[in-house]
């Protein structure tokens, strides 16, 4: 184990190469990460031994990591926004042919209007695509949560492709200090990649993904969603042995000062690194709150949610997507569906789109509002928690002048 | 694997659901007696999926994978990353796709490919529209064919897949005819051959969508060739072969009126077409000569 000074494409890119991926094809669109490059210097450079495709496209980037590692190349690449958006069609390819290939998504918006900066809507908009999704805290998770993630996607009873969910700048650019481990112990975590089920072979022929009737396909389907039932137990025992080698703890779903807390606050992503510092400032004020970071919410843990917040009275989930339409962000629906049994008022926070940070004083505010609903002082809340007052005049425009 | 269940002569299976004449059939079983086993194969979602097959039932011998409408070149591509890696320089991997998923909506996939000088060999088998999604019109429709978005005739010329090919310097690149099974195959085999992408332009008579008797695919393909509508020629590292000059063209009026998608063309517009085709071949004929010098 060294220590290193890395941001978030340069560790997504670390554990990459530590997995010793031997395909990678990824384009540069717009708003791109530099995990390309990074991957491209690393091929040329010999310290990666890999062919490198250097596509025309997001679209074909997805398709020729999806057919390679069909054919038994552990395979990689990464997108971000408009990139990922630009690859959904192929995104179910992958799941549905069981090509477990884990994916770094650097999470920007996606236009109009035009952004380069954080939010989730660029994945989540994804969450149907029969991909797993970990969103990362910090540098280390991003790491981390990267290495293990080849494991659980590649493990026989799940096989199904992951994305790990790397906030655009506040990680993604911000370097940290980060633990990476020697190659010698990641070949023992991880293994070269085997090939189950679907495969490309000229010694074993076999087509794959042709036309399909009705009578199966509902069944193939399924199939895909028992591998992602039955990952949340590979999440665990992977998470364990990843704990016991390497000494490091993830979660599914990690409770922050949750047991004895008043209010909760749910979210994902580098915002709860802040949330974790406003919980400790508060509870110094005699204010009992914690926070709930959700790192996995494909497949959504909805027992784990159940066992950790169905005590509580009142919620807040905060989506940093703005799930146009919907009653409530996309992570506050799934929330309120997992605890439905339970007698809870679950709020639904939106923000942090676009780039938009979310500081100490966003996330304290949503405490206030949630303590005051917890105490019957309040009933209302503010969804659009970091709205500014003149929304509706912002680039208006007013014909005739 | 798959249970194979009905032994085949050849790779391709003798019951296949194409329609009574179906000239890509003819392409698939031709191309397939060339290339053999050590093949993997890229068929998009079009009339050449029949032979990818049905639920749990397969056409071909050999392994295939049915990618989505505009990505076969970019599949093939990641297939031979992944056989490159493993050291297997033998099987060959064959993209075999329509005009649609072609000159249409796989045009980007395949200038990367042949930009990048992947080792794919790229068969396009040119029924000149859509034909297994209701004869939709293309940008390889020929002028004057009706299609069901072309109803009244189409009003430009098509796109040509090999010029563009070309342009590309890709080592091997070819037309082709269904009528000439030698040349065609003599070509397959050269671009198996080939150490680098290569590309195939067939074309692919289709009696449904042309709306003529199924009997007569051979003899359309040849009047294609005999009348100048489709030259056929190679690109070989730079260097042009024309395979066939015809003495002097058969008048296109041959070749329309065995095809309904040609029958409301007025005798005016047929003059025009006579014209415009024999000027575009010499034309053709001299840039192609001028190019293999």
């Amino acid at each position: 184990m060294t220590y290193k000074m890395l941001d978030g494409n340069s560790a997504a890119v670390e554990a990459m190469k530590l997995a010793k991926v031997q395909v990678i094809s990824a384009y540069p669109i717009t708003p791109q990460s530099s995990i390309s490059e990074k991957l491209s210097d690393l091929v040329e450079s010999g310290e990666l031994k890999a062919e490198y495709i250097r596509v025309e496209s997001e679209h074909t980037a997805l398709s020729v990591a999806t057919t390679a590692q069909l054919t038994g190349a552990r395979s990689a690449t990464a997108t971000a926004s408009n990139g990922l958006a630009l690859m959904h069609e192929i995104l179910s390819m992958t799941s549905g042919n069981r090509v477990p290939i884990v994916m770094p998504v650097v999470n920007r918006g996606i236009a109009a209007p035009w952004t380069l900066w954080c939010e989730h809507g660029d994945s989540i908009a994804q969450r149907d695509t029969g991909w797993m999704q970990f969103y990362s805290q910090n540098v280390q998770e991003v790491l981390d949560l990267t290495l293990t993630t080849y494991k659980i996607a590649e493990h026989g009873d799940v096989l199904t492709p992951a994305m790990v969910c790397i906030d655009g700048f506040f990680l993604s650019h911000s370097l940290q200090k980060v633990k990476v481990p020697t190659q010698e112990e990641v070949d023992k975590f991880l293994g070269k990649y085997v090939l189950k089920n679907t495969y490309l072979d000229p010694s074993d022929p076999m087509f794959i993904c042709n036309l399909t009737p009705p009578e199966d396909f509902t069944e193939m389907r399924y199939q895909q969603k028992v591998g992602m039932d039955n990952a949340i137990k590979v999440i665990e025992e992977v998470q364990k042995e990843f704990l016991s080698k390497f000494g490091r703890k993830l979660h599914i779903i990690e409770g922050y000062k949750t047991d004895d807390a008043d209010v909760v606050l749910l979210a994902m992503g580098s915002m709860t690194g802040t949330a974790k510092y406003v919980v400790n400032k508060m509870r110094s004020q005699g204010k009992k709150v914690g926070i709930a970071k959700l790192t996995v919410f494909r497949p959504f843990p909805f027992e784990h949610i159940k066992n950790l917040l169905g005590d509580k009275k009142v919620i807040g989930v905060f989506d940093r997507s703005a799930g146009l339409g919907g009653q409530g962000g996309p992570v506050w629906s799934e929330v309120s569906v997992a605890l439905k049994e339970f007698d809870i008022d679950i709020r639904s926070y939106i923000g942090g789109l676009g780039g938009r940070d979310v500081p100490a004083d966003t996330i304290e505010k949503i405490f206030d509002e949630l303590l005051s609903i917890q105490n019957r002082e309040k009933d209302t809340h503010t969804q659009w928690i970091d709205l500014k007052k003149n929304a509706m005049e912002i680039r208006e425009v007013i014909k005739h002048v | 694997m798959y249970n194979i269940q009905h032994d085949t002569k050849d790779l391709v299976s003798h019951g296949v659901p194409a329609c009574a004449g179906c000239g890509l059939e003819l392409v698939m079983r031709k191309t397939m007696d060339v290339l053999g086993e050590k093949t993997i194969v890229v068929i998009p979602p079009g009339c050449s999926a029949l032979f990818s097959g049905f639920g749990d039932e397969t056409a071909l011998k050999i392994p295939g994978f049915q990618g989505n409408l505009e990505n076969s070149a970019a599949l093939a591509a990641g297939i031979r990353a992944g056989l490159n890696v493993k050291g297997d320089k033998e099987t060959t991997v064959l993209a075999f796709a329509g005009d649609g998923g072609t000159v249409d909506i796989g045009l980007q996939a395949l200038s990367g490919v042949m930009e990048r000088k992947d080792r794919v060999l790229y068969i396009c088998y040119d029924n000149e529209a859509y034909m297994n999604t209701g004869i939709q019109g293309s940008s390889s429709t020929p002028l004057f064919a009706s299609t069901t978005t072309t109803p009244t005739g189409k009003k430009t010329n098509r796109k040509d897949l090999l010029q563009i090919a070309i342009a590309h310097e890709i080592p091997y690149c070819a037309s082709a005819s269904i009528h000439n099974p030698r040349d065609f195959q003599k070509k397959v085999k050269k671009a198996k051959e080939t150490n680098g992408p290569s590309l195939i332009h067939i074309q692919a008579p289709c009696p449904t969508g042309w709306r003529y008797e199924p009997s007569k695919t051979i003899e359309i393909a040849k009047l294609s060739v005999e009348t100048g509508l489709w030259v056929l020629y190679e690109y070989e590292e730079g260097k042009i072969t024309i395979n066939y000059k015809p003495k002097q063209l058969k008048p296109i009026e041959e070749y329309l009126k065995l095809q309904g998608r040609f029958k409301r063309m007025t005798p005016e517009e047929i003059g025009q077409l006579q014209e415009e085709t024999t000027n575009r071949y010499e034309r053709y004929i001299k840039k192609l000569e001028g190019m293999s010098l």
